[in-house]
């Protein structure tokens, strides 16, 4: 197995990134391995919403590398790492809200998947969905938003996806609801990262952990290893 | 039953020339978020072009050629030049930003096209489409066709059908089209429409080609019915506001639905305006578009993301001590004593100008600076006062100045009374609305003022005369110094703390049981009073004052380019409010003085509200901030331990990545192994995104 064979689909190395003079990525490394899972955890203003912003290009890296897929791709700009195969659901609601639902899905075509395939699965997997194609996409519950932006990563069948705060604002049914989702996507081999501040909900279906402190990565491993540094981030223990 | 079928046909067809010029203002605001003022222009410029093109007197070349030079290549360059130039800055910019730039290259069109094409000597008309020339035996039924009794040109059939055209093959772009529902999906979301893979920018570029093209479409249709003419072209196309609002600015079909309206009510007002009873006689053709703007904002519900998207407001505040302010107020009358000894005649005249000017300016700074109320109406409210001067104290008593304040304030009060639940945008265009129907129904009903003759004496106090030239600049000054003290304390009361508080969060200050409504009533009188009082003294410096002084557009310092240069100036700032109106009045003596600048002092004011796009805080706060920055980096090096550089901004321009492996170099099939693998496509990455 050369070198290359096991590059990680997403890594970010020793990446730096400020906001104007205020540095809050101190030198992060991070890996997605291919097909898994990767929960990025932390408190409030830990970093972890910048380090995504980073690896989707929204943000630049001050210092320190991006690679998808063995490439570097710092600098790359967001519209080309998307048509790449990059799906990247933002924080909030991902969705137009003056766009339909069809509308929505079809702005997700820019990857290269056909409209009609994009639909499809959209709709055969969240039948709601496809009773609501012409509806206005703000006008759907809080719920059936998330599920609308959570399609769009289902239905272009991404080398990376990543998803910031699935779970914000929304009743704990649901959010287990959609991170089964999550784990079905990951299963047909999808790289997946996924953001949240409240780790219970997403340490089910997370491969590996990654939790982040103060703009540092302060721990990182499989789930079940990491309980004491969780709690040590969140209320503050010394570690 | 005759006169209702011809009232309807002439509806339909001037129904369809609002339709054309409205439909792409709605097609700019939902693929950019931005309000055009400058639609107008755009295609008053258009039409100019292809006069240019077309004529005769000019470089004659064929109608299709033309055609298709101008829609073709001129204005899907000017759309795209606009949007790489100045728009491109503005998706994040503060409402008041997002309103004035446009209004900027609305009145640097304008200019430049007078510069371009002097109304003095180039006389450009342009002929109907399949009109005969003039002199031919053909008679008229050659070009004209009759429906139902009523004779059509050929040029009004096109009209109707090119906007029938227009409308549907818009409704289909902008909503079968993946390009046309990116357009939307962008001003939705800027950074999620990238997320998906749509390239923003390109996008947003290509939205304000199609507007222009449509913008251009239009004026080369409507300029042979109208008159190829800077401000009337314009104009009209600000009538066409009104109809796009029926649409909120975002549906086509409602907007044809406006347009017919419009053209409905303007038609029959030109039928039966004359059988009006008397109360009535204000509404005229001149102010029916204006009406139907003013009750169809009223009546539409205020669409909600129209205030989503822009920023918050964050221009910075200055708070002078009292001592500063009284300084700065001593030296401007200090000033005042001291420029008629060296300044004389016309100079002095536009000196004068600009003082009372910068009075009617320094009203909107606490109204848009500290409570964020949007008003294009207070040369208006000015024109008010020096109405009220010339009835009650055309010979210069003083006690005059009071009626003035009263009637200005309670004017201002009526205005704001029905717009109170209007923000942003839509409050800019009701009171844009008002202006408008101040100039065409109320400044023209005074026998002399409204032929720019109503003689306003100077002020005088008794055993004091303030006649001379020095004298009325003096009290000028002094009014200028007392109210702006006022003002710069006003911020620092409860009652500027009220309007600060309105302005950064207006649900906070329900929550905290801050009466809005009566805060909004008593900063709109306050501002309308002071802008009364400016128009009292502009017309006493004059001698004599008339519609034109007061006009939104047209005349020698129009209200729009007012608002423009007190932005300019700064309009947080007592001191930008100064600033902005000397400018204005001051531009075109410099123009005059130095002829090979002339143009470009003509062209200035529009050009100064384009700049905005690039420091919104105005003029003032960037002087201070430069100076402050100048003594700050002279301390920083006074200790040498200054902090770390700011990171470079040009880490994202790089588009295509590198092909980097990681843990040492990869070679090419190696690479494309692990695509496969991955799926990944970097074929896709440099690919034509936007037309696939």
């Amino acid at each position: 197995m050369t070198p290359i064979e096991a590059a990680p689909v997403l890594e970010l190395r020793d990446v730096r990134a400020a906001y104007g003079r205020i540095e809050v990525l101190h030198g992060i490394s991070l890996q997605v391995p291919a097909g898994k899972v990767v929960a990025l955890l932390g408190p409030n203003g830990a970093g972890k919403t910048t380090a995504l912003k980073v690896a989707t290009g929204q943000h630049p890296a001050t210092a320190g590398h991006v690679h998808v897929g063995g490439r570097h791709v710092n600098g790359c700009r967001p519209d080309a790492l998307a048509r790449l195969g990059v799906c990247t659901i933002p924080e909030g609601r991902g969705i137009f809200r003056n766009l339909t639902v069809r509308e929505n899905l079809r702005m997700a075509t820019y990857g290269g998947t056909s409209e009609s395939v994009v639909l499809d699965r959209a709709f055969h997997r969240f039948p709601r969905l496809g009773d609501r194609r012409n509806q206005l996409a703000g006008t759907l519950s809080g719920g059936e938003q998330q599920m609308l932006a959570v399609a769009r990563g289902l239905a272009v069948d991404p080398a990376l996806l990543l998803i910031d705060e699935l779970s914000m604002g929304l009743a704990p049914l649901i959010v287990a609801e959609l991170y089964e989702l999550v784990a079905a996507i990951a299963a047909e081999g999808v790289s997946v990262l996924v953001v949240e501040q409240f780790a219970r909900t997403v340490l089910g279906v997370a491969d590996l952990a990654v939790v982040m402190q103060h703009g540092n990565v302060v721990a990182s491993g499989v789930p079940s290893d990491l309980q004491a540094e969780l709690s040590a981030a969140y209320f503050g223990a010394s570690a | 039953m005759r006169d209702l079928l011809t009232v309807l046909v002439l509806a339909l067809s001037s129904g369809a020339i609002y339709a054309l010029a409205a439909s792409g203002l709605v097609v700019t605001y939902t693929t950019s978020g931005i309000f055009n003022f400058a639609h107008g222009a755009i295609a008053m410029f258009a039409a100019f072009m292809y006069w240019q093109l077309r004529s005769g007197d000019a470089w004659h070349l064929p109608a299709p050629v033309a055609l298709l030079l101008v829609l073709g290549v001129f204005a899907p360059a000017l759309g795209y030049a606009i949007d790489r130039l100045i728009m491109r800055r503005l998706h994040d910019a503060s409402p008041i930003t997002r309103i004035v730039v446009p209004i900027g290259l609305l009145v640097a069109l304008i200019q430049l096209a007078s510069v371009i094409w002097p109304p003095d000597r180039v006389n450009a008309t342009l002929h109907l489409f399949f009109e005969k020339p003039k002199g031919s035996a053909s008679n008229a039924s050659a070009t004209t066709l009759s429906i139902g009794g009523v004779h059509l040109t050929y040029h009004q059939v096109i009209v109707f059908v090119v906007a029938l055209v227009v409308a549907l093959a818009l409704r289909l772009f902008l909503y079968r089209t993946r390009t046309g529902i990116a357009m939307r999906a962008v001003v939705d979301n800027r950074d999620l429409a990238a997320l998906n893979g749509a390239d923003a920018d390109r996008v947003s570029s290509m939205s304000w080609a199609l507007g222009s093209m449509l913008a251009a479409l239009a004026g080369i249709l409507i300029a042979p019915i109208l008159a190829l003419d800077q401000v009337q072209l314009t104009l009209l196309v600000i009538n066409a506001y009104a109809v796009a609002m029926v649409g909120k600015l975002r549906s086509l079909p409602l907007t044809v639905v406006g347009a017919l309206i419009l053209g409905l009510a303007i038609e029959s007002t030109k039928k039966y305006g004359n059988h009006l009873p008397h109360a009535f006689n204000w509404i005229t053709v001149d102010t029916v578009p204006v009406l139907m703007l003013f009750i169809v904002l009223l009546v539409v519900p205020q669409d909600r993301e129209s205030l989503i998207g822009a920023a918050r407001d964050r221009t910075r505040v200055p708070m002078p001590t009292v001592a500063h302010a009284v300084l700065a107020g001593a030296g401007l009358v200090a000033a005042a004593v001291i420029v008629p000894s060296f300044v004389h005649g016309n100079a002095l005249g536009s000196v004068g100008y600009g003082l009372a000017l910068a009075i009617v300016a320094l009203s909107l700074v606490p109204l848009i600076g500290f409570a964020g109320q949007i008003s294009l109406a207070q040369l208006g409210f000015a024109g008010v006062g020096a109405v009220v001067m010339f009835k009650v104290g055309a010979d210069g008593n003083p006690l005059a100045l009071l009626a003035v304040i009263v009637v200005c304030a309670a004017v201002g009060a009526l205005v704001a009374l029905p717009v109170l639940r209007l923000r942003g945008l839509y409050l800019a265009l009701a009171t844009m609305a008002f202006a408008l129907f101040l100039e065409k129904a109320v400044f023209t009903r005074f026998d002399k003022f409204k032929d720019g003759d109503g003689a306003i004496g100077r002020i005088r106090l008794p055993g004091l005369s303030l006649r001379s030239d020095r004298a009325n600049l003096v009290v000028m000054a002094f009014v200028f110094a007392v109210i702006g003290v006022g003002v710069a304390e006003l911020r620092r009361g409860p009652f500027g703390r009220r309007l600060q508080a309105m302005k950064d969060s207006p649900a906070a200050c329900t929550t905290l049981g801050l009466d809005l409504t009566r805060t909004k009533l008593q900063i709109f009188a306050l501002s309308s009073a002071i802008a009364g009082l400016g128009g009292a003294l502009l017309g006493g410096w004059r001698g004599k004052a008339g519609p034109e002084q007061f006009s939104l557009l047209q005349g020698a310092l129009p209200g729009l380019p007012l608002v423009l240069l007190a932005v300019v100036g700064g309009i947080t700032a007592v001191a930008g409010a100064l600033l902005g109106g000397l400018l204005l009045a001051l531009m075109p003596l410099v123009g005059d003085a130095v002829p090979t600048i002339r143009n470009l002092m003509t062209v200035a004011p529009g050009l100064a509200g384009i700049s905005l796009a690039r420091n919104p805080s105005g003029a003032v706060a960037q002087m201070s901030d430069n100076v402050r920055a100048l003594l700050f980096r002279r301390r920083r090096d006074d200790d040498s331990g200054a902090d770390g550089e700011e990171p470079p901004d040009d880490l994202r321009a790089r588009l295509v990545p590198e092909l980097v492996g990681v843990g040492g170099p990869a070679s090419a099939a190696e690479l494309r192994a692990l695509d496969d693998e991955l799926g990944l496509s970097w074929g896709r990455c440099d690919g034509d995104p936007a037309d696939q």
